[in-house]
């Protein structure tokens, strides 16, 4: 269980609230954002805010009005982002985030259900939950924040750090393999794969209007700069998110199996798999209640 | 309504029966995952729950289930989930979310014999303090004790009304005894039937700033589910009226008291027991669940030999009628509360911490087998020898 060391963060931000005025190019976000929040508990350059911007456009540009939709997060940095947006936000247990998301789209299908979390909170500790969800093709929006370590805990190795990477956990460099999220999203059996990162808006944008469209388990991996991560391996912040910006390379068609997030090459990012044919688990559920004659 | 349970007499099984119940009480939502001996539940539900028009998942493991049952009722459906120790253990910290959200769950537990894989085809009162304090944190359940078929009927319903009425997650403490066992079970007119249903707000959806989730005006402030176009949220960190995270000591103050007091301040009126010849009894057997039919049984046999013995049964363990046992040590005539349980000793603490007159002995039985009145009854000569 991730621990929040937020207290006193909270509490200033209470202590020193005041209306906080968005810059006018954010109008059309402002009824989604629960402003009266602000600021959040991010670290200054920390990706999540931006990741907040494009997916509050996102519902904008759906079409689906903001009382269809429904984010449900775990624990961690990205969690509170179920917090941020003014549309119906459950923040509940590390890693559990996709069963209660599942619970809500069976129990009212007509929603619009997105999952916003980390990667240690979906692909750790929720790994399992993610698999079965992606198995069963479950039509969930999965936004996987990918920062590459427990950043609200302190800084320590997650399934998703490099190999090599330093952490508190992995002092001497990760000797771990990391996930690669895009593959094992495929081999599960997953709609729709792709990956982006915060800086990457428009793609991001796009991607995030197609998980809604698509009936189905959308996962999204979002690559995020973490001010954590940076300064564990000696890093400005800024040589971060320049490595984010630029050492990313766009290729729809790469094969999975080289998504793997190394060092030493650059970044693949790209809408990776669009299965449209396959039904989801949901609408087969209410087949079958359909068939056998409930109400 | 057609498609449920037609009124009636029928002999059906304790885990069917269970089912049905959960039925008529409105649950249209079942997820679960596979364990001995519940698992009577979750077939029964495959097959039924479409045909009342609800939803049937298997999960992939009971943190899964109880997360998916918890997801349901936040959008407002009626949910539930059975298991046994193992899966009652993996579900904790998700009970305390739903404490914490204040979602209405019911959670059956079929209890086996424990610590650990113990005897998953055998019977066991381990879980009753597991039930009680398993999640971290402070936070209060209601829990039922069926002893036969026809109770795991109707306290599946109560369990129903009553997590629904204060938003708590509920627990029907069944056993592998009442479970399997095949008895004559009543299912009575509807029109007989009590179905509560979590209150709404009563503000309009188009005024949703206006309204709070966690409104401490009300001891159980009204409910808005997903998609109901409030716009709300929920998070198990300690939060405000808003719902908002608020980590200060008055938030944390207004919050926890609140949680606790939806059931403290109802104690009196949930709380439920059965009494048999409290009026004159030297020694007081106190039993529940399946043990209590032995128990009652080693009774009738004791006062036939002249042996001055009654029976204190409680129907709903938690919150337990301490006042109750405070009332009965106050008689004279009582000088021993006799704990009888499938366990080392759960019950037998909460009654020896409200007694202070009689002596409190625990009789506890080998996890796994239902004591025998024979038992009961040898151990109640011994004491009444005394």
């Amino acid at each position: 269980m991730e621990t929040s060391n937020t207290k006193t963060f909270e509490e200033e931000s209470v202590a020193t609230y005041k209306k906080i005025e968005l810059p006018p190019i954010y109008k059309d976000i402002e009824p989604l954002l629960r402003i009266e929040r602000f600021p959040t508990i991010w670290c200054p350059a920390c990706g999540l805010g931006l990741l907040l911007k494009t997916f509050a456009k996102a519902i904008v540009k759906s079409k689906i009005p903001p009382e269809k939709h429904v984010v449900v997060s775990g624990i961690g940095c990205t969690g509170r982002i179920a917090g941020y947006i003014r549309v119906d936000g459950y923040h509940v247990t590390h890693g559990r985030a996709i069963p209660f998301a599942t619970g809500i789209k069976l129990a009212k299908p007509e929603l619009e259900v997105s999952v916003i979390s980390g990667d240690g909170d979906i692909v750790s500790i929720g790994g399992n939950h993610f698999i079965h969800a992606a198995r069963r093709n479950i039509d969930l929006n999965v936004i996987v924040i990918n920062n590459f370590i427990y950043g609200m805990t302190g800084g320590q190795l997650g399934s998703t750090t490099p190999k090599g990477a330093k952490t508190m956990t992995s002092p001497y460099g990760n000797l771990e393999e990391p996930f690669n999220l895009p593959l094992l999203a495929h081999a599960c059996g997953a709609s729709f794969i792709a990956r982006w990162t915060v800086f990457h808006d428009t793609q991001l944008l796009d991607a995030i209007l197609r998980a809604f469209e698509i009936k189905g388990f959308s996962v999204i991996e979002v690559l995020s700069p973490c001010a954590i991560f940076a300064e564990r391996n000696n890093m400005k912040m800024l040589e971060l998110i320049k490595i984010l910006r630029t050492k990313t390379k766009v290729d729809h068609n790469a094969p999975l199996e080289e998504l793997t997030i190394s060092p030493d090459k650059p970044i693949i990012l790209g809408n990776f798999v669009e299965r449209r044919e396959k039904p989801s688990f949901d609408k087969l559920v209410f087949d079958i209640i359909k068939r056998v004659g409930g109400e | 309504m057609t498609k449920l349970l037609k009124p009636g007499v029928y002999f059906m099984e304790g885990n069917i029966a269970c089912a049905e119940a959960a039925l008529i009480a409105g649950c249209r939502f079942y997820v679960g995952y596979p364990i001995t001996p519940s698992s009577e539940i979750m077939h029964h539900m495959a097959r039924r729950m479409p045909e009342v028009g609800g939803v049937f998942i298997q999960m992939e493991d009971e943190i899964g289930s109880i997360m998916a049952a918890l997801g349901a009722s936040a959008a407002g459906v009626k949910s539930m989930t059975a298991t046994s120790g193992p899966g009652l253990s993996l579900m904790q910290e998700s009970i305390g979310l739903a404490a914490m959200l204040e979602l209405p769950v019911v959670i059956v537990d079929v209890q086996r014999a424990g610590p650990s894989t113990g005897i998953p085809t055998l019977m066991g009162q381990g879980d009753v303090m597991q039930c009680r304090w398993g999640s971290h944190g402070d936070y209060e359940v209601v829990a039922y004790l069926p002893s036969n078929p026809q109770e795991f009927f109707d306290m599946t319903i109560e369990a129903f009304n009553i997590a629904e009425q204060l938003r708590i997650p509920a627990f029907v403490l069944a056993d592998k005894v009442v479970g399997q066992m095949y008895g004559k079970v009543r299912v009575p007119d509807y029109s007989e039937v009590k179905i509560t249903e979590r209150t709404k707000p009563d503000i309009p959806p188009d005024k949703f700033r206006e309204f709070l989730p966690y409104d401490s005006k009300y001891l159980v402030p009204p409910f808005a589910a997903a998609g109901d176009g409030y716009r709300i949220h929920m998070t198990g960190l300690m939060h405000d009226e808003r719902g908002y995270p608020n980590l200060t000591k008055e938030a944390s103050w207004k919050l926890v008291t609140r949680l606790v007091r939806k059931v403290r301040e109802n104690a009196k009126k949930i709380a439920k027991w059965d009494e048999i010849n409290v009026d004159d009894s030297k020694i007081i057997v106190i039993a529940y669940g399946s043990v209590s039919g032995s128990a009652k049984k080693a009774i009738k046999i004791a006062r036939e030999k002249g042996i001055k013995v009654g029976l204190f049964r409680p129907r709903i363990v938690w919150p337990f009628p301490t006042w109750r046992i405070e009332e009965l040590d106050s008689k004279n005539y009582i000088d021993t509360f006799v704990v009888v349980e499938v366990n080392m000793g759960q019950i037998y603490h909460i009654v020896k911490g409200y007694v202070k007159n009689a002596k409190v002995i625990h009789i506890s039985h080998a996890p796994g087998y239902l004591p025998e009145p024979e038992y009961i009854l040898s151990q109640i000569e011994k004491i009444y020898k005394r």
